[in-house]
């Protein structure tokens, strides 16, 4: 009897393990596949990459967000709307450069790695990397070129998950996007 | 929902990951498909691990069956499985008529040939997930209008 009533309450959460397991299972792959942690965190990117593209279809459709109008207001939009939407989590905006060109992302959890521990060979390893590349990937369909790092990682004994988003330029609208 | 496409490009990117390995000669072609079930596995051995811990005991076999083609199916793609058929001597066919991975795909037979690359994960899905349950399987899926789909779940006698 049981069983029928856990089902359809949380069926939300069940549906974010599912993504949760799947990208630990990718992880895991990519570093039996690959001998040293930066190809993986390399490739994890260029995953995430191929997402990025494609995501933004989806979430400009479904979020009726128009065009931002300066590098603050998207800022608002990634930690507010896209994050909310897709992971369920709203990381605060902070340490903003005096230029506002740069800022970070705080997130207090990270859905990507809950049943993740890091072991000790895999030190240079950004679990979480392919986040970056959705990131860099999304933005760049909307004309912005950014550069997107992890500075801090909790699964690395930081205290915050902090993502580090930077503006590098408006891509013209004639010219062919990105090189991948 | 909102989760459901950020798990749905993702599940493209692995299948196109593995197949791409697989042109750059690191393994022939006929193992992407176990290797893309192989990952599924892993992925269901976890969920079935978090789905069931509150669930009471299964009674037997086609009571295992019943929780993977109602409760399971849902949590993973948010329908049950419309049919399911068994031969009574360890022959289970799980029949979706609308099988959540390949509704972008097509409605037809447009596509057919690159089916069963979207099914491999699934049909690991299954197999991970019984075999946390004490049920070892064989599942293969077929195909033959999109989105429809079969799953052939063959139990394993020890």
């Amino acid at each position: 009897m049981a069983r029928q009533s856990t089902r359809s309450t949380d069926s939300k959460k069940m549906n974010s393990e599912l993504f949760t397991l799947t990208y630990g299972a990718l992880v895991t792959q990519l570093c039996k596949d690959y001998e040293n942690d930066e190809e993986v965190n390399k490739q994890l990117d260029k995953m995430g990459y191929n997402i990025g593209v494609r995501l933004i279809e989806d979430f400009l459709a479904r979020s009726s967000v128009g065009r931002c109008q300066d590098f603050r207001e998207t800022a608002d939009v990634i930690a507010k709307v896209a994050f909310k939407m897709y992971l369920g989590i709203t990381p605060s905006v902070t340490n903003w450069s005096p230029a506002g060109d740069e800022f970070s992302l705080i997130l207090e959890s990270n859905p990507l790695v809950d049943f993740v521990e890091l072991p000790d060979n895999h030190s240079n390893l950004v679990y979480s990397n392919l986040l970056c590349g959705v990131l860099r990937g999304a933005l760049e369909m909307v004309q912005m070129a950014v550069e997107v790092r992890f500075a801090q990682d909790t699964l690395r004994g930081d205290n915050v998950t902090e993502i580090r988003m930077k503006f590098i330029k408006r891509i013209e609208e004639n010219l062919p996007a990105g090189d991948e | 929902m909102a989760d459901e496409a950020l798990f749905q490009f993702l599940h493209n990117e692995v299948i196109q990951y593995v197949y791409k390995s697989a042109e750059n000669g690191e393994m022939e072609n006929g193992r992407c498909v176990s290797k893309l079930e192989h990952l599924g596995f892993r992925v269901g051995q976890g969920l079935i691990e978090r789905f069931t811990k509150d669930t009471s005991r299964f009674k037997d076999e086609l009571d295992v069956m019943k929780f993977i083609c109602k409760d399971y199916w849902t949590s993973v793609f948010k329908k049950q499985i419309d049919n399911l058929r068994t031969n009574h001597q360890g022959i289970y066919v799980l029949q979706d008529n609308k099988f959540r991975l390949l509704t972008q795909l097509s409605s037809g037979k447009q596509y057919l040939e690159h089916a069963p690359k979207y099914l491999a994960f699934a049909c690991g899905l299954v197999r991970g997930g019984l075999s946390n349950l004490g049920v070892r399987s064989i599942v293969t899926a077929e195909v033959s209008v999109m989105p429809a789909c079969k799953f052939q779940v063959m139990i394993q006698k020890a």
